[in-house]
């Protein structure tokens, strides 16, 4: 071995960077991993988590900085070659054929071959061995599609380690699990560690890290931030780290706001309204001209619930009321005809249509609504489409440019105005603010809190807790896809919902 | 205001336009009499009159095509759809005494009948457009040749052959009824709803459907309106030669529909629509059929000439293709 001097470290990451056209996704980025550790990464949306383990895996090359492994200097130009040197991934989504058998699976282009032909046999042994390393035994010779995907992601693993692997990077391996399957998962990984595997795990569940990590290392914007030994960090340590903000640091409300929101008869309550995988029986109100936030990390069932409220997701418990008359939506179409209104955190994918123009992007909304043959004059789209173009100050040379061809924050302000338009009771806004220039920020929220005024009940999503804190009436605090707890006027303050997020399972 | 010349229309027309003006300028020089017209018992004859004619089936046919092509899909199934249209509508004439007009609403039922079952495959099973109108293109001309027992059927029933035959205003009467479809087509979409929710369904289904719009129902209904005007050319073809051929009529004319479609400027893709286009894609490729028919290219020069021209008006709509080339021209000279 060739273990250099004074570094006991298997991989060692030394001032990393990569950028894209006007992005720099990482920025002298450091990351270490020892043998026998599980290390997490940690970070919100683009921290540079994921772009870092391209760069290890070999799908991007990086522009600077040196990768150690095992004191050798390693430079893989594709996953394959990053496989060869020893390290494997197991993704979120299983990587598997599903249609071959799990011993297929394993040794899919490695078989052995006896006089030309595939030795079945051997084939078999093998992959009984690998699962065996796990500790599972399963009938190697079923078709991976008929076992569960905790099976499957075990069975991705047999596959990366059977290609020996050094180094087992896990990402996101257990958003897709239960609580049960994830327990089994955990007995793999710490009988991998006790092997002297070093292993990255990469999640949004805080209590799993507490549970597993041996230490962890945070980035933020494509930044390092820091790595720190799990025992040392208290968990509101590493949410601060994570979000940015120092506790305690000018902690109050810029202007408290006056809620007019008389809360008599709420517009919509949810009623320990569940899905399996997506979010945890919530309770939750809104009244009219009330903005209730929904605060935590990525994953922990923000924009899961927003999906039940508007029908794209059907809950498989609990139920809803719209203004004390039990609803359930079956689709989109119909939330839109209770006056609902949601601004996803995709814009891309699921907002804006591409090739067609502001005015009928504006419109489209208000005129799924009224239907076929209830046609919006052109003239009455023109008018529709100045007026939000004023109201909003969208920059664009006139109504008929095509959407793809405005900033971000001027897209933004369109999907807005398609919602706008419709006249909705309720607004959902996941995200409105992310990727947006600071001016078509403040416009945005200025807007929040007038449509509040006239009435609308808004519920509002985001990471940035300055932002929640500045735009709620109330906040509602989730974590690991379950709700935690419920801050309203004065209680509500960046601190408070950190530590809301930080609280561990256990201290409740 | 924006002039004629900077619509997006026109900027998608102008290559395929151009691409006919070629041809028939080629043809006003090298063939004489290309241009000549005359009017013989009150209806105008000539080779224009004549392409525009021949040009209806694929013209109709384009029309319900882009709409389709429109929402991100295709219909394989036109072609087959035409020979059962024609071969229900010569059975019901040989053996009932049902009049023309009921006739023709049961051949274009039937067809309509054809295009919901490519809807639903795909609006509501989302079963990939290909696939799902592959089965109507297949099994279509099974039935047609079923119901004519693989026979040609001939008929004779003057109202009826109007469609086909007739001549309204000196012109063939199936220009007039081409003209119509269009023109009831841009005015529906453009003065209900349909037009935005087709081109939204195709632009960004999943957009779309978070705005409200009901997308299953845009397919459904663009996959029965093809089906039904695909019906409708079905009827043209078979007046035509007075006789339902189960084998023939309409075969590889989805091709010509789709070729034109996207030589009019509709991308495959999805999204933006142009019906015009279509019509202009579908005058090109007959004008093109007539041109090396009459010039006595040799019958197996046929399908490479039009391959040619085709390939040239499609890399000119390319954006891609144009910047490439034209830059480079600009460089060398």
């Amino acid at each position: 071995m060739t273990h250099s001097l004074a570094d006991d470290s298997l991989l060692r990451l030394r001032r990393i960077t990569k950028s894209f056209p006007g992005v720099k996704a990482l920025a002298e980025v450091d990351f270490t991993l020892r043998s026998g550790e599980v290390h997490a990464l940690m970070g919100e949306n683009g921290a540079g988590k994921s772009t870092l383990i391209k760069v290890l895996t070999g799908v991007y090359q990086r522009d600077g900085g040196e990768a150690f492994l095992e004191g050798q200097n390693i430079n893989p130009r594709s996953p394959k070659e990053a496989q060869s040197l020893g390290i494997s991934t197991v993704y979120q989504e299983v990587n598997l054929i599903p249609h071959l058998s799990v011993a297929e699976n394993i040794c899919l282009g490695r078989q052995r071959t006896k006089a030309g032909f595939l030795d079945w046999k051997e084939v078999r042994q093998r992959a009984e061995k690998a699962l065996a390393r796990l500790g599972i035994k399963i009938d190697v010779t079923e078709l991976v599609s008929n076992y569960s995907i905790a099976i499957q992601q075990l069975v991705a693993i047999a596959r990366a380690l059977d290609i020996s692997a050094k180094l087992l990077i896990l990402d996101e391996p257990t958003s897709s699990l239960d609580e049960k399957e994830v327990t089994t998962l955990f007995g793999v990984i710490r009988k991998l560690k006790s092997e002297g595997l070093g292993i990255v795990f990469v999640t949004h569940f805080l209590d799993q890290v507490y549970e597993i990590a041996d230490r962890i290392t945070v980035l933020r914007n494509g930044r390092f931030v820091g790595e720190f030994d799990t025992a040392k960090l208290p968990r509101i340590d590493l949410i601060s780290k994570m979000m940015g903000k120092e506790l305690f640091e000018a902690d109050f409300k810029a202007t408290a706001r006056s809620s007019v929101a008389k809360r008599e008869k709420p517009l919509l309550e949810l009623k320990k309204l569940g899905r399996k995988n997506s979010i945890h029986l919530i309770d939750l109100e809104i009244f009219p001209g009330e903005t209730v936030a929904l605060a935590g990390l990525l994953g922990s069932g923000r924009t899961e619930t927003a999906r039940l409220i508007f029908g794209i997701d059907h809950p498989d418990a609990g139920e809803m009321l719209l203004e004390g008359k039990p609803l359930s939506l079956s689709s989109p179409r119909h939330a839109i005809g209770h006056r609902f209104g949601f601004c996803p955190e995709d814009r891309k994918v699921e907002a804006i249509i591409p090739n067609l123009s502001v005015r009928e992007n504006i419109v489209l909304a208000l005129q799924s609504n009224q239907g076929w043959m209830r046609y919006v004059s052109r003239a009455k789209q023109n008018e529709i489409a100045e007026q939000f173009i004023q109201a909003l100050n969208i920059k664009t040379p006139n109504a008929e440019k095509p959407i793809r061809l405005l900033s971000g924050g001027n897209q933004q302000k369109v999907i807005l105005a398609r919602w706008l338009a419709s006249h909705p009771r309720l607004l959902i806004l996941d995200e409105p603010t992310r990727g947006i220039d600071v001016g078509a920020k403040l416009e945005i929220e200025k807007l929040i809190a007038e449509l509040a005024q006239k009435g609308m009940a808004i519920l509002f999503i985001s990471s940035d807790l300055e932002e929640v804190v500045r735009n709620s009436d109330r906040v509602v605090v989730l974590r690991d896809r379950q709700k935690v707890c419920e801050l309203s006027g004065e209680e509500i303050s960046e601190t408070r919902i950190m530590h809301a997020i930080a609280a561990s399972r256990e201290n409740e | 205001m924006r002039t004629l010349f900077q619509t997006p229309t026109w900027q998608k027309l102008k290559w395929p336009l151009a691409a006919l003006a070629l041809v028939l300028l080629g043809n006003l020089i090298f063939l004489n009499g290309f241009f000549h017209l005359e009017i013989k018992d009150g209806r105008l004859f000539g080779s224009l009159v004549d392409i525009l004619n021949r040009a209806t089936p694929v013209m109709l046919l384009s029309l319900g095509m882009t709409l389709v092509i429109a929402t991100g899909g295709v219909d394989l199934s036109v072609g087959a759809v035409m020979a059962i249209s024609g071969a229900i509508a010569a059975l019901l004439l040989t053996r009932t005494n049902l009049s023309a007009p009921v006739v023709i609403i049961i051949c274009l039922a039937a067809s309509g009948a054809g295009g919901l079952c490519n809807g639903s495959l795909v609006g509501f099973f989302k079963v990939p457009p290909i696939v799902a109108t592959l089965i109507l293109m297949v099994s279509g001309r099974g039935i047609a040749q079923l119901l004519t027992n693989g026979q040609i059927i001939t008929f004779e029933n003057k109202s009826f052959l109007f469609i086909g035959r007739g001549t309204f205003l000196g012109l063939p009467f199936t220009i007039t009824l081409t003209f119509l479809i269009f023109l009831i087509l841009s005015i529906f979409t453009r003065k209900t709803a349909a037009g935005l929710f087709i081109q939204s369904t195709g632009d960004n289904e999943t957009a779309s459907r978070y705005a409200g719009v009901n997308t299953s129902f845009v397919k459904v209904f663009v996959y029965f309106i093809c089906s039904v005007i695909a019906g409708l050319a079905g009827l043209i073809v078979a007046t035509d030669i007075k006789a339902a051929d189960a084998n023939n009529a309409g075969q590889w004319l989805e091709l010509d529909a789709i070729l034109a479609t996207v030589i009019g400027g509709t991308s495959l893709i999805g999204g933006r629509f142009y019906l015009i286009g279509s019509l202009v894609g579908a005058i090109l490729i007959q004008t093109l059929t007539t041109t090396i028919l009459t010039r006595g290219v040799p019958v197996e020069w046929t399908l490479v000439v039009k391959a040619v021209v085709i390939i040239a008006v499609c890399l000119l709509q390319s954006e891609q293709f144009r910047n490439t080339v034209f830059a480079r021209g600009k460089r060398s000279t």
